[in-house]
């Protein structure tokens, strides 16, 4: 081979980058996320179901979200008529995040888990969590 | 016909993963063997063929140039556009890897009025570099699905990339891009005449896979949802090779899986290996210092001389005798 070394020089760096997904993760560990719904909230609802149907929210909560902004932000509506004649108050702190209050138990598991950053809370209050003991809010004072 | 040809071909592709995962349920074959395959393939092939390169002789300096050559102190040498030195055939590879240099020097010429005219041609240019480039960022941002957690300077590229905030998912620019400037270059072999008629099969089948793999993830992103946690559970178990099949994940899933699988292992045997090939350009990688260094051509075997001592030595009695003057008495 000419240049012999200039070319295996490539070649590992071509292998570097192409093989970084299997090098990258060894010895981590892939554990499926589970989202916990077992807020005291939720508990005490007659009928555990959101706004609308499991698989719906599932593949289309962020769409159901940004349409409740515009709706609540740009057109002042604040009602919600779901699939099922249900009508809910369209809000992010006071209808989602009063059952699902436990953001890095519900929203964060799937987020982290896939790489997904959502910009809900670059303007919304993130619920504070029991991580924040309310005695150690109160010392602050 | 190759464009139909191709065509045809990328739509039976799409057609035979559906019915794959649709109807005969071979989610695993789709999910695991097939990209396995295609990875080995495409690493295995690209080693080969650079290899190859490697192993054939460059018999003479052809370095092309286009600037002043290294000459007398007081005349300036273009260093970029004529190396001289290996710093300057460094930064002469990185404008044309990084900047496509020589497609910016891309002219066009057309009769005006009978006369033939020449004009500077930018479009190949531009579509190449949006093309190029955000496939990169596409193909960068698809490391998210290939580690926990990802790299910070990706959710950076990730939020740079959806900084308009359009829609939930927030729209990336680059998938527009990309399959913008993929389209340009299709349309552009349909219809300047002169590159219609050199393309082949060759040229159209990446671009219309390309476009598939594209649409299939724009669709699969903010049309036909598909369990992302699930995929993420599959292509982590790949990496980490300890493959399953989550159920559940969608078809079109497995149709870009797929389609991506085949453009890894078509890679090394197509014209998309040029990704390895420019490095290996002769005439670009070559400093052009053929007046100070002389190139000596790897296959010239040693060649069997005389010298003029050693003639002398032979016929130095039958010279004398014939009166021919001698150097050695």
């Amino acid at each position: 081979m000419y240049d012999g070394g200039k070319i295996l020089f490539g070649i590992l760096i071509f292998l570097a980058f192409v093989t970084f997904p299997f090098y990258n993760d060894i010895g981590k560990a892939n554990v499926k996320p589970e989202p916990k719904i077992d807020t005291p909230e939720i508990q005490k609802l007659p009928q555990k179901k959101c706004v609308e149907p499991k698989a719906f929210m599932k593949a289309e909560h962020m769409k159901l979200l940004n349409e409740w902004r515009d709706s609540a932000v740009r057109d002042g509506n604040r009602v919600y008529v779901a699939s099922d004649g249900k009508r809910y108050i369209i809000s992010l702190q006071n209808t989602c995040m009063r059952c699902h209050s436990n953001k890095k138990e519900f929203c964060d598991k799937c987020h982290n888990y896939a790489e997904v950053n959502p910009y809900c809370w670059d303007c919304h209050i993130a619920p504070k969590e029991a991580k924040i003991a309310p005695k150690e809010a109160k010392n602050e004072y | 016909m190759g464009a139909l040809f191709s065509f045809v071909a990328v739509i039976l592709l799409i057609l035979l993963a559906y019915v794959g995962v649709e109807v005969a349920g071979m989610q695993p074959i789709f999910g695991i063997v097939i990209p396995y395959a295609a990875v080995l393939t495409f690493i295995a092939g690209v080693i080969y063929r650079v290899i190859k390169w490697g192993r054939s002789p460059i018999p003479f300096h052809i370095p092309t140039t286009c600037g002043q050559q290294k000459s007398l102190p007081w005349i300036k040498q273009n260093k970029l556009e004529n190396p001289s030195s290996s710093t300057g055939v460094i930064g002469r590879m990185a404008l044309e890897v990084f900047l496509f240099r020589s497609l910016f020097r891309l002219s066009k010429s057309e009769l005006r009025d009978g006369r033939l005219a020449y004009g500077s041609d930018k479009w190949l240019w531009l579509a190449g570099m949006a093309f190029h480039w955000s496939f990169l960022i596409v193909l960068l941002r698809h490391i998210r699905f290939f580690a926990t957690p990802v790299p910070s300077y990706l959710n950076l590229l990730e939020s740079l990339d959806g900084f308009l905030q359009v829609g939930v998912p927030r729209l990336f620019m680059t998938g527009i891009i990309l399959l913008l400037a993929v389209t340009y270059l299709l349309l552009r072999r349909f219809y300047i005449p002169q590159v219609r008629y050199i393309s082949l099969t060759s040229d159209y089948i990446p671009l219309f896979l390309i476009m598939a793999v594209a649409s299939t993830g724009i669709l699969m992103r903010y049309f036909f949802k598909v369990d992302i946690v699930g995929v993420k559970e599959l292509t982590m178990g790949l990496v980490s090779f300890n493959p399953t099949i989550p159920k559940g994940i969608g078809v079109i899933f497995y149709i870009h899986i797929f389609l991506i699988s085949i453009l890894f292992a078509y890679f090394p045997f197509s014209k998309l290996v040029h990704m390895g090939g420019v490095f290996l350009s002769p005439t670009r990688n070559l400093a052009n210092n053929s007046r100070m260094v002389r190139h000596i051509n790897p296959w010239n075997y040693p060649v069997k001389f005389h010298s003029y001592e050693e003639y002398e030595e032979e016929f130095r009695k039958k010279m004398k005798d014939a009166g021919i003057p001698v150097e050695k008495e």
